[in-house]
């Protein structure tokens, strides 16, 4: 699985690490807030139609951090920016967990930057019932886990598993520092998004959610559910925060079904 | 030299296995709390710092932690204005406020300056970053901690130095109106001592400001290798840093006879010790680090940190349940690490006769202007707590100041930190001892 390359594009000034993989509609990723985890199986199977624009987010290893970014609608208008001079708009664009929260930000301010909007697991609406796992009083290991349902999908061990190396730490840890940096008060949320996204004329979006979710709890989903009023959820059984990793072909055939809509 | 007493003023009344069970003191249930024995303590060790006083110490310090039993000086400029009204001699010396945690540095710079006003004087304030559970207790964001710390710092020197009223924009803080009308009864402002346990930056910044440091009982190796960071650094500014530079907090307890003082010492590792203050998660939030430490912490895990140890955080990375905890076996651990430290004369321990000949030791390495002692945690009742405070004062007190004048160590009040000019190009003289290091296999 070696169909993507590495490049780097210059946004405002900051010299953005991106991914590009793939051949078909372009599909622009975020990923959550623990980093990029790797190109994997999901993103081999929709690579078969789609090219990935998957930027390393700013202040998360390779890409430097961006000192005026401090939340996350700051953080997606600097994506914006970035599609935008890229010429990409409308685009598809599927985000995981806080790379979901960012996309929302996006989408609440220019509805008509998305062609499909897929938010995985999407943080940034405080939910009605249940809250948004604390993830920061966690050590890496027991944050990682807590992603998942179960620790032995073979995927998981593969981009996980076996002992941290000393490189790995760090990029862990300047993910989980960004994701502080940015998301740490008011938690995970914006509390004026929910009305921003009723307002976002012609806005659709895929919903996807495990329904052993331990980060994001169902509440999110259905916050999200009522904000947008053309969203459809599509709830994967039996899998944690990583849908896309516990059971990519369910994943990948939900996703591929909804931008080929 | 100054000598000064400090105690973490514990919270003496937990059962140990309630400690042991949470891994920590910090996170503790305060259903635990019990409001009368607290109200008793509070008293207690006010007086027991006026004591410290009547004894003849040179200063009594405070500190603060939230939310931990380990600690019960939550709000320290509370316990500090008492002082500064119930006592008349000595210098109140906060070690120190967290700056980054409170996030009010002009609530700060009003709530010092009364307590400098009401003491005529004898207030030494000190900043910290505030401990890593202090960020999730206070919900302050870990990742701005350094900035928060710093822009804090330099806006409450402003608020005591520059006259208002003016107004303040900062990145962090904002203020319309800044014109407090109370200001510090010293000028230009009350000295500042920087408390630490081993951050490189803090004592570059140290220097930069020409603050002295006060190491809080690391192992004597590391500790001599900041002050030589902190030697440098202060050599590129042009001056020599000496003894008025730095200061040593060290955990110390005296009895009557070694062997009482051995067996109420044990009190200093009761709960796990300072390496039980937090766990892992609560120690280390993200952000909170520096890059440069947090590669260190990535090669060389167990590092620095209060409250993490190589076996700490090998328990917390791995995060398995453990089956059920023998207490016995847990404390018969802690008891090895108790004598692994005294070893490395990093807590002091026995009658005044055995303890003087390791503190003179201390001094002659470390060479501090400042000299704290730390008095005894756990459930070490207040009679015996006092014996170590008058054993110290009249039996150690003494011959230690003696031997400081001996050996050249003025403290910051004597001789002005960053006074002495060393010119562009001549390597400063060396600041530490390192002789007795090797010699003694200490590290």
């Amino acid at each position: 699985m070696a169909n993507w390359t590495e490049t780097t594009v210059n946004v405002g000034g900051t010299g953005v690490v991106l991914i590009r993989g793939g051949s078909g509609k372009p599909l622009f990723m975020l990923h959550d807030e623990l980093g990029f985890p790797g190109w994997v199986t999901w993103n081999e199977a929709l690579a078969e139609d789609h090219e990935f624009f998957i930027p390393l987010q700013p202040g998360c290893g390779k890409t430097p951090r961006v000192d005026w970014i401090r939340n996350y609608r700051d953080l997606g208008g600097f994506y914006a920016r970035m599609i935008r001079e890229m010429g990409l708009d409308p685009v598809n664009i599927i985000a995981f967990s806080a790379g979901g929260y960012a996309a929302a930000e996006m989408a609440a301010a220019d509805p008509g930057m998305f062609r499909h909007l897929v938010l995985v697991a999407p943080m940034g609406i405080k939910p009605e019932e249940g809250e948004i796992a604390d993830i920061f009083p966690l050590t890496i290991r027991t944050h990682m886990r807590a992603t998942v349902a179960d620790i032995n999908t073979p995927e998981f061990g593969d981009i996980y598993g076996g002992e941290m190396t000393p490189e790995q730490f760090e990029a862990f840890e300047d993910a989980r520092a960004e994701a502080a940096r940015i998301g740490w008060e008011p938690y995970m949320h914006n509390p004026s998004l929910p009305y921003l996204l009723e307002g976002a004329k012609g806005l659709s979006a895929l919903l996807v959610w495990g329904s052993a979710d331990a980060i994001v709890p169902k509440g999110c989903i259905d916050s999200y559910k009522g904000a947008v009023a053309n969203a459809q959820v599509a709830t994967i059984e039996g899998v944690g925060h990583r849908p896309e990793i516990e059971h990519s072909a369910e994943f990948v055939r939900v996703v591929r079904d909804y931008l080929a809509s | 030299m100054k000598l000064a007493y400090f105690t973490e003023r514990p919270y003496r009344w937990l059962d140990e296995d309630e400690v042991l069970k949470n891994k920590a003191f910090f996170a503790l249930s305060n259903q635990h709390f019990d409001h009368h024995k607290a109200a008793d303590d509070y008293n207690y060790f006010l007086d027991e710092y006026c004591y410290a006083e009547e004894l003849g110490f040179d200063a009594v310090a405070l500190n603060e932690h939230h939310g931990n039993p380990f600690c019960m000086g939550s709000v320290m400029n509370v316990e500090a204005s008492i002082l500064a009204r119930i006592t008349s001699k000595v210098k109140i010396v906060l070690i120190g406020n967290p700056l980054p945690v409170i996030k009010h540095p002009l609530r700060m710079a009003e709530e010092l300056a009364e307590i400098d006003l009401i003491s005529r004087g004898r207030l030494v304030t000190g900043w910290v970053r505030g401990a890593g559970s202090e960020q999730f207790f206070n919900n302050a964001n870990p990742a701005y901690n350094r900035e928060m710390f710093n822009e804090a710092h330099d806006f409450i020197v402003q608020a005591w130095t520059k006259p208002g009223p003016w107004r303040y924009e900062g990145k962090h803080f904002h203020y319309r109106h800044v014109n407090p009308w109370a200001l510090p009864y010293q000028k230009p402002h009350p000295p500042m001592w920087i408390p630490g346990v081993l951050s490189p930056e803090t004592v570059l910044w140290c220097a930069q400001h020409r603050y002295p440091y006060i190491g809080l009982g690391t192992a004597l190796g590391p500790t001599c290798d900041l002050w030589d960071i902190y030697a440098d650094e202060a050599a590129k500014l042009g001056y020599q840093a000496g003894p008025e530079n730095f200061g040593y907090l060290i955990p110390s307890f005296v009895a009557e006879t070694d062997e009482k003082a051995q067996e109420l010492g044990r009190n200093f590792v009761y709960g796990g010790g300072q390496n039980a203050f937090s766990r892992p998660e609560h120690t280390l939030p993200p952000g909170y680090n520096s890059k440069g430490a947090i590669k260190m912490l990535a090669r060389h895990p167990g590092g620095s940190w209060l409250g993490v140890n190589p076996d700490k955080l090998r328990e917390a990375k791995d995060g398995e349940l453990r089956p059920e905890t023998d207490y016995g076996v847990v404390r018969k651990k802690l008891l090895s690490g108790y004598q692994k430290v005294q070893n490395n004369h990093q807590l002091i321990i026995g009658s005044p006769k055995t303890v003087l000949p390791k503190l003179k030791l201390l001094l002659q390495i470390l060479r501090p202007g400042v000299f704290v002692f730390f008095n005894i945690q756990g459930k070490v009742s207040n009679e015996d707590r006092l014996t170590s405070m008058r054993l110290i004062a009249n039996e150690v007190m003494p011959e230690l100041r003696e031997y400081a004048k001996e050996i050249d160590l003025p403290d910051s009040y004597q001789r002005t930190p960053g006074s002495v000019a060393l010119q562009t190009g001549v390597s400063p003289a060396p600041v530490a001892d390192r002789g007795p290091l090797e010699e003694l296999a200490l590290r």
